[in-house]
């Protein structure tokens, strides 16, 4: 009888975490975008926005609210249902991937006779690496949906161009990833966490190349500037958002700044120990402080580092200009991949080598 | 060609070297510049609370000025609106009554005095035109406002206040500028 039970602590738990993840990321995104202003302003020599409340933290409010009112405009010409599957599609993907992104180590909960340790993760499945991709891949369906559906020359031209740009791409993202891959032996996130844990050293420094390669591969993925050739401004009037306005549009902005802190957190976790706090022994630390404050401190940790990654996403945006569509294409196809077989191919060998006992 | 400058550069037609390609060390150096901005002090101010100050020779809205006893400058001579090179100025004369001594300066006064500002360029000539030292571009800007028609400035808007009666407005309107001459 027992088999079918549903375990409702767990149920209400996963619950919680996932409410309390979607609000987090959530908040994230609003304040990414208050954020992306400040760095704006701030590396072009201007002060940014510091109008609505003090220093101006209210503005995300201000612009959320602005976008709700704006009028919803649907042209008649377009496919309705896919219009605005668009911009629910990308926001849903957005917010898939934080699933299998564990958030810090375990809590302990000790209430109404209930004592479990509930892990800051929502699974923890062991593809949790392939999920990711599937689900990033799936991301490049908003794009061709909404550009398709609006029925425009130009956002049609930006959805051809966003979807061939995240195919190339997601190819050197995983080449680069499966030398990672063989160094860690796991596609399960909480297991390479807590292997830097142990080792003590994170994972850059076995694979530096390999990070940079992921890098920039995750600015294409996330349609950032350098790679922003599917929102191109000034040559496909913003792209395939072009025909989008009221919350519509903001589905689409807001789903590009979630798609910014995935991906920040993914770089974190593989390559910068998660949420592994440098110099600071968590076990030890765990039996002495008990387990709640190490979690919450290590996902706070957690979020620093993902801060410090989106701040990069944003430094580089206002530094350099757009690549050319063939510079892309050339870069991604004939430099990246190669580059990353290349460190395939060595990483291989340096584990074989090591299999075998060797020394250096 | 001749270069004309001793500053002009050729440009480098060379083929992209591998490491160029991977546009990387660029890309760095083009981040460390921009992280340097990034610390720098900013070049602009909270304009309301704050206000940059104007150079001495800035030249915003026109004051029509009155002499030491608070009498009104301006004669109706029209120098102003002919020297105006975008036809903004029109005024009425009248002549000056018995017992108006202290409040026009001369015999002929102007009655009405318009400045269209929408159609003014703040060239200063009206200033430079006039004999009487009646007419000067202040240190403050038109303001913006709905409608057309409230951009004509009368008499009222444009006369400073009476430095008799109200010194201090009126020391308040002259601003820097008047102190120096
Ligand atoms: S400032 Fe120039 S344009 Fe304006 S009223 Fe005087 S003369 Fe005319
Ligand atoms: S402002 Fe000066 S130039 Fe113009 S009408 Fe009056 S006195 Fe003449």
């Amino acid at each position: 009888m027992t088999l079918l039970t549903i375990d409702w602590v767990l149920l209400t738990e996963k619950l919680l975490l996932v409410v309390a993840i979607v609000m987090i990321s959530l908040v994230i995104a609003m304040y990414e975008t208050y954020a992306e202003r400040k760095v704006a302003a701030y590396i072009q020599d201007r002060i940014g926005p510091d109008r609505a409340g003090p220093f101006g933290i209210l503005q995300p409010m201000a612009d959320g609210l602005k976008l709700f009112m704006k009028e919803e405009i649907i042209p008649n010409t377009s496919n309705k249902l896919l219009f605005i599957l668009g911009p629910c599609l990308a926001m849903l993907t957005a917010m898939m991937t934080s699933a299998v992104i564990p958030w810090g180590s375990a809590l302990h909960f000790k209430m109404f006779g209930i004592d479990r340790m509930v892990t800051l993760q929502v699974a923890d499945i062991n593809i949790g690496i392939l999920y990711i991709f599937g689900v990033v891949s799936l991301g490049v369906y908003g794009i061709m949906i909404g550009g398709w559906a609006s029925n425009n020359k130009f956002s049609l031209l930006a959805a051809l161009r966003g979807a061939s740009q995240m195919i190339s791409y997601e190819l050197a993202m995983g080449l680069s990833l499966i030398a990672l891959l063989m160094l860690t032996g796991s596609l399960s996130m909480k297991t390479i966490v807590e292997q830097q844990m142990t080792q003590g050293v994170w994972n850059i420094v076995y694979q530096p190349l390999g990070f940079l390669i992921f890098i920039v591969c995750a600015f294409a993925e996330c349609n950032r500037t350098p790679f922003d050739l599917a929102e191109a401004e000034n040559e496909l009037n913003f792209g395939y958002h072009q025909e989008y306005s009221s919350m519509k549009l903001g589905f689409y902005l807001f789903a590009e700044y979630i798609n910014m802190f995935i991906s920040s957190a993914v770089m974190a976790t593989l390559f910068f120990g998660g949420y592994d706090i440098p110099f600071f022994d968590e076990a030890a630390h765990i039996a002495s402080w008990g387990a709640t404050p190490v979690a919450l401190l290590t996902g706070f940790v957690f979020l620093i580092k993902i801060a410090f990654f989106i701040f990069v996403f944003m430094w580089v945006r206002w530094t350099i200009p757009r690549f050319r569509y063939d510079q892309l294409m050339n870069l991604g196809w004939k430099n990246l991949i190669p580059l990353a077989l290349v460190n395939m191919v060595i990483t291989g060998a340096l584990v074989l080598l090591k299999q075998n006992h060797w020394h250096f | 060609m001749q270069a004309l400058t001793n500053r002009a550069k050729p440009v480098d037609r060379a083929p992209m070297t591998w490491v160029e390609k991977l546009y990387l060390w660029n890309i760095l150096k083009g981040m460390l510049i921009t992280l340097r901005h990034f610390f720098k002090r900013k070049a602009t101010v909270k304009y309301p609370e704050q206000k940059r100050p104007f150079s001495p020779v800035f030249r915003g809205l026109h004051i029509l000025n009155r002499d030491e006893q608070g009498r009104e400058r301006c004669t109706a001579c029209g120098l102003c609106a002919v020297a105006c090179p975008a036809e903004a100025i029109t005024m009425e004369a009248a002549e000056r009554k018995k017992g108006e001594e202290n409040l026009y300066r001369e015999e002929k006064y102007a009655a009405r005095y318009e400045i269209n500002m929408l159609r003014c360029i703040f060239c200063g000539l009206c200033e430079e035109a006039c004999p009487k030292d009646a007419i000067y571009l202040s240190e403050t800007f038109a303001p913006a406002n709905f409608q057309r028609q409230t951009f004509i400035y009368g008499k009222q808007d444009l006369l400073i206040p009476d430095p008799v009666k109200e010194p201090e407005l009126y020391a308040k309107a002259v601003g820097e500028r008047g102190k120096k001459n």
